[in-house]
Parts: C-alpha cells; structure tokens; sequence
C-alpha cells in the first residue's frame, strides 16, 4: 500500500469535528468516491471520534489518501490516550454500551468501512483504523 | 450560542436543519423542541433534513427521542427529506429508526402529519362527500 498524503487533525473539542468530517469529504471526493459511500465513511468517522472524545478524552487523527494495486481510498486513524477498552470483543458487539448510547458506534462504523482495526489496551489508549476503498463495496 | 430555529405555523413546529449537526447542537434542539411542544401545544412536530449529510447514531437517537417525547406530549413526528445516501448508511449501521414516521418531502409530511391528527377534519369531509 502507498500512502499518497497525510496530515494530522487533533480533536479536543466536539466543534472539531465539523472540521473534520469536512476534511474527510475533502479528501474522499478528490479521489471520486461516490457519495454513498463517501456518506458511509464520514458516518463511521463521526461514530469513532465521539468515542474518541467521550471515552478517551480526545486524541489524534490522522487522514491519509492510500493506494493499493492502483485503487486510491481513504485511511483514518483515531489514536488516544484514554483509559481503554476493557473487552474489545465485547465492545463489538451490537447492544453494547458502558455508557448510555445504543451501542452501534464500533460494529456500525466496521460495517460501513472495508478495513476496520482496532488496538486497545487499558490504561493506555485506543487506536482504531479503517479504509474506505474508492469503490470498495 | 447556536441554535436551529423552530417556527410555529398552525398546530404544527417546521425545524429546518441547514448546517451539519454536532452533539450539543443536536441535544439544544431536542430540548427546545419539546420546551416549543409544551409552550405551543403543538399537535405535529415537522423535522426537515435534506440539507443533512450524514445522521450517525447519536442524531438517530435524538431523532427517536423526539418522536416518543412528542408522542407522549401528543404531537406526531414526521422526519422528511432524508438523502438516499444517508438511508442506505442508517440501515447499514443497525439504525433502522423504528418509531419515526417519515415522509419524501415537507408537502407530503405535512399531508402526514394533517391526517394524523385530523380526525376531526376527516369527518367533516366524509361528511361532505356523502352530501355529493
């Protein structure tokens, strides 16, 4: 895979997110990803920097447009420094929610994306990274 | 602090969401809605949302929300104008919105919204019609 560009957005605040979100449809539409799917990444992007800010205090994210066997797509990464996920396999379960939400954000934002990875260790933080490919289904 | 504007047009509140929802905007909406329900006595709660490009499921929550607090206040809810993009992405996610009622456009959820609470109104055409 080649990384075509790169940058870094800090998220600390909920008002960053707006940015964000703008950023990544940015990116997304640069490289002619169709607007379903652009609407899907977005919509997974916007699930996992709420986590990101609720859970971990805020964080990192890095937007990257990649390539792989010539097809472009999107890259985020969220990486903070919150306290972790206990469970992770529990954390991507359906239903599931430590706090008062409906529980879709992790495995809703994994089915919206093509590559979903998520490392997490309590104490030290969560990094969760997907790709959204250009046409990927 | 920013807010989305709520009008007062008969028995019905119409709220336009023009600018793309963050949190706290969204749960300010929530409040005033209902605050404008109680105040006005609302019969329909009117949600216009084709201006929105992306509902997560925070929004979809707050959308449920709405509707079953309006439904206990008596006043439907009718959510219209949904992007096509935004349906396929709220299915996908595990959204399915169960409880909204949901319409095309601000017309035909305002057609919804007058037969839902026009039971009186109905009548008086049925009425009508049995005169012809």
């Amino acid at each position: 895979m080649i990384v075509l560009s790169k940058e870094k957005l800090p998220i600390q605040r909920e008002q960053d997110v707006v940015l964000f979100r703008n950023r990544i449809k940015e990116l997304a539409t640069k490289i002619g990803m169709s607007l379903v799917n652009q609407t899907k990444l977005i919509t997974a992007a916007s699930e996992l920097v709420r986590n990101m800010l609720r859970y971990g205090g805020g964080g990192i994210t890095y937007l990257e447009v990649v390539s792989k066997s010539s097809i472009p797509g999107v890259r985020l990464t969220f990486a903070d420094e919150g306290p972790g996920i206990a469970d992770v396999t529990l954390a991507m379960k359906d239903g599931y929610s430590t706090g008062k939400s409906l529980g879709l954000g992790l495995p809703g934002a994994k089915r919206l994306v093509n590559e979903f990875d998520i490392k997490s260790e309590p104490g030290k933080g969560t990094t969760v990274i997907i790709i959204r490919w250009k046409n990927g289904l | 602090m920013e807010r989305i504007p709520i009008l007062k047009m008969g028995p019905f509140l119409l709220v336009t969401i023009q600018v793309d929802l963050y949190d706290r905007l969204a749960l300010t909406l929530e409040n005033d809605l209902i605050n404008m329900v109680s105040k006005t006595e609302a019969k329909g709660v009117l949600i216009d949302i084709s201006a929105v490009s992306i509902v997560d499921s925070f929004m979809g929550r707050i959308l449920g929300n709405i509707a079953s607090m309006s439904k206990i206040m008596d006043a439907a809810t009718v959510v219209v104008g949904m992007q096509p993009a935004v349906a396929i992405t709220l299915v996908e996610l595990g959204l399915t919105l169960s409880g909204v009622h949901t319409a095309l456009d601000v017309e035909q959820g305002m057609e919804l919204l007058r037969t839902k609470i026009g039971n009186l109104d109905t009548d008086e055409e049925g009425l009508y019609d049995s005169f012809i």
